[in-house]
């Protein structure tokens, strides 16, 4: 329905690649990116407000490359909740509804039950500054979806609220965001969980490109190369040098790894990824506790083995010393392996 | 310590508040005085200190050797600052938000450039202008008239009323006119029904330096005009004759400034209204 075929930008911050990915009507997306990888450049150059280098957009296999911000039913709800400061809320929301031409009394009673869906049909006639920040996003959203745009773009909607809110809303996000089979939903967002929870595709991107893309579990489970495996752990996965020799694998510093199940390739430099659940408390391998902290209700534990850094996930609160050894296992069947030029060459004997 | 500073602060406030009020309260009290008031030393209070008289007042509007009417003068002053200062206010605002919203780009000369080359025109002092704008009024016939007074003081205002807005407008997300624009708007349309709305605090201060300008300004007023038009800061010096009416010239002084205290007053409640609180967060 939405296809963007080689879309290219020269935007000085992040400029997009030669991106072409096509965004099926009734499906959820969400772009999962670090900061400065060109998730909002691409939202930006869908909508029009960056111009194109080079590449076109088809909606329903017409280019509306060149038709102005206002002509591509598309809604865009910003990472920071823009509203309209001199317009209510009621007003703000039925803003677009009177730029469809719709006269001023059905724009306000449209918007009144968009106002009821996302919670806030008690404040319609508050000024945004009147609003909490959760109020103020549900606000951008409601006028984002009254407009029945095809596109709705969402960056990071969440990413300036509190912890609590956050939760709070990317609970109701899929409630509120959903139910229109003839609409694709675009959703950025740096954090793993979020895009996982969130879409039923996933896109990954890195420094302008799309470096992945398909169902998140697929995705999390099997990252197609070193990038995408990077961006979507959390916490992060960690990147040892290694090497294959004569059907073993070892660390970079010769030290010998676990590779029960793993097919290994031919002889040669590998990089060996860690995940946190890899690598578990008492077993073969000695390592000083560099750094602990708690996230939620687990400790997450920066171990310095002699063949580099790697991160340990233990379940509960737990209190490690900081410059004091440890013994660890590494489990083999959460052992990724990646070739020189980054790409997957796990394979696991079945 | 506290109520130290409060008193402290107080008095201060009641000082400074006494140093502005004075002048006026002089003012008025003069223009209710006739020349044996004003001569016998400084009284002020009236039926007691002096017997007031209205003849400072009732010679503003009477015309011949009794007085000198400022009707005229007044309708022309407030002719020729009103049309120029909404001109200047609505050309200077469309070229500020060009200005902070586009990028312009000629050779070495960019944005910064241009809203410099603005603020230079008032760089030079008004004695340098007064030739050059003499001869150019007098090639369009011109010359003492408001139309004429009215080019050259939009030709002053606008650097003002460029500058105030262009800092304004700087203020004001770019994400607000984008989100305009998704919501359906033209960039013209983003800029009149969200942008403008929410600009009325800077509306509000570059109108007032506008008004205040083309209000008090002696120079241009004196140097451009002639008979046909006059303006109240010429009409004020003339009444300085051999013998200075010192009782008209306080009404005279009082009534120049009612206008623009009554518009300070009325626009003030704008200055702080329409901030960008709830825009962007």
């Amino acid at each position: 329905m939405l296809q963007v075929d080689q879309l290219t930008t020269a935007d000085p911050k992040v400029s997009l690649q030669d991106i072409s990915f096509q965004f099926d009507a009734g499906n959820i997306y969400t772009i999962l990116g670090q900061t400065g990888a060109g998730k909002t450049e691409l939202l930006r150059a869908l909508i029009g407000l960056d111009p194109l280098v080079e590449g076109d957009i088809k909606l329903d296999g017409q280019s509306i490359a060149k038709r102005p911000v206002k002509d591509r039913s598309m809604s865009l709800v910003y990472q920071q909740f823009i509203n309209y400061p001199h317009l209510s809320v009621l007003d703000n929301v039925a803003f677009p509804l009177r730029r469809q031409g719709k006269k001023k009394a059905d724009a306000q009673s449209l918007a009144a039950k968009m106002l009821t869906v996302v919670g806030l049909g008690d404040y319609l006639q508050r000024r945004p500054a009147q609003l909490s920040g959760g109020q103020q996003q549900r606000v951008a959203l409601a006028r984002a979806m009254v407009k029945k745009s095809r596109i709705l773009m969402l960056d990071e909607p969440l990413a300036n609220l509190d912890y609590k809110l956050r939760e709070q809303l990317r609970e109701e996000f899929p409630r509120l965001v959903t139910g229109n089979d003839d609409s694709v939903i675009l959703y950025t967002t740096t954090e793993p969980r979020e895009a996982m929870e969130l879409g039923n595709t996933m896109i990954i991107m890195t420094d302008g490109r799309i470096v992945a893309c398909g169902p998140p579990a697929d995705l999390f489970a099997n990252p197609p190369t070193k990038d995408a495996a990077s961006v979507i752990s959390d916490p992060p996965i960690s990147f040892i040098s290694g090497f294959v020799r004569s059907g073993a694998l070892y660390f970079g510093e010769g030290q010998l790894a676990p590779n029960n199940g793993l097919h290994l390739p031919m002889d040669g430099p590998v990089t060996i990824a860690l995940r946190p659940d890899a690598i578990e408390p008492g077993g073969a391998f000695n390592a000083t506790i560099g750094l602990s902290e708690f996230s939620g209700s687990e400790t997450i534990v920066h171990l310095d083995f002699d063949f580099g850094r790697a991160i340990m996930l233990v379940e509960g609160i737990e209190t490690f010393e900081v410059g004091s050894h440890m013994s660890v296992s590494i489990k083999a069947e959460h052992i990724m392996l990646f070739s020189s030029d980054g790409q997957n060459i796990t394979t696991r004997i079945k | 310590m506290n109520k130290f500073y409060h008193i402290l602060k107080t008095l201060f406030l009641f000082s400074w508040s006494l140093f502005v009020v004075f002048p006026f309260l002089w003012a008025l009290t003069t223009s209710f005085k006739d020349a044996n008031a004003i001569t016998s030393g400084a009284t002020y209070i009236p039926w007691v200190d002096y017997e007031p008289s209205t003849q400072g007042w009732t010679s503003l509007f009477t015309t011949g050797s009794q007085g000198i009417n400022i009707v005229g003068p007044f309708i022309d002053s407030a002719a020729v600052t009103l049309i120029a200062s909404l001109v200047s206010l609505l050309l200077g605002t469309l070229a500020a938000y060009g200005l902070s919203r586009f990028e312009y780009r000629l050779g070495f000369v960019k944005n910064a450039d241009i809203t410099f080359f603005f603020i230079s025109q008032r760089i030079m002092p008004p004695i340098v202008l007064a030739i050059p704008f003499f001869l150019m009024l007098k090639e369009l016939g011109a010359l003492d008239t408001i139309f004429g007074l009215v080019l050259v003081y939009v030709a002053l205002l606008l650097p003002i009323a460029v500058w105030v807005m262009t800092d304004f407008f700087a203020g004001i997300p770019k994400e607000l006119d984008e989100m305009a624009m998704t919501d359906g708007c033209s960039p013209i349309g983003a800029f009149f029904r969200v942008i403008l709305p929410n600009s009325v605090p800077g509306l509000v201060v570059a109108g007032m330096f506008c008004l205040i300008f083309g209000w008090n300004d002696f120079f241009f007023a004196f140097t451009l005009t002639f008979t046909e038009t006059q303006l109240l800061p010429v009409s004020i010096v003339s009444l300085n004759s051999s013998v200075t009416p010192w009782w008209s010239l306080s009404a005279f002084a009082l009534i120049s400034v009612a206008p623009l205290a009554c518009v300070a007053v009325i626009v003030e409640r704008y200055m702080s209204r329409g901030t960008m609180s709830g825009a962007i967060r």
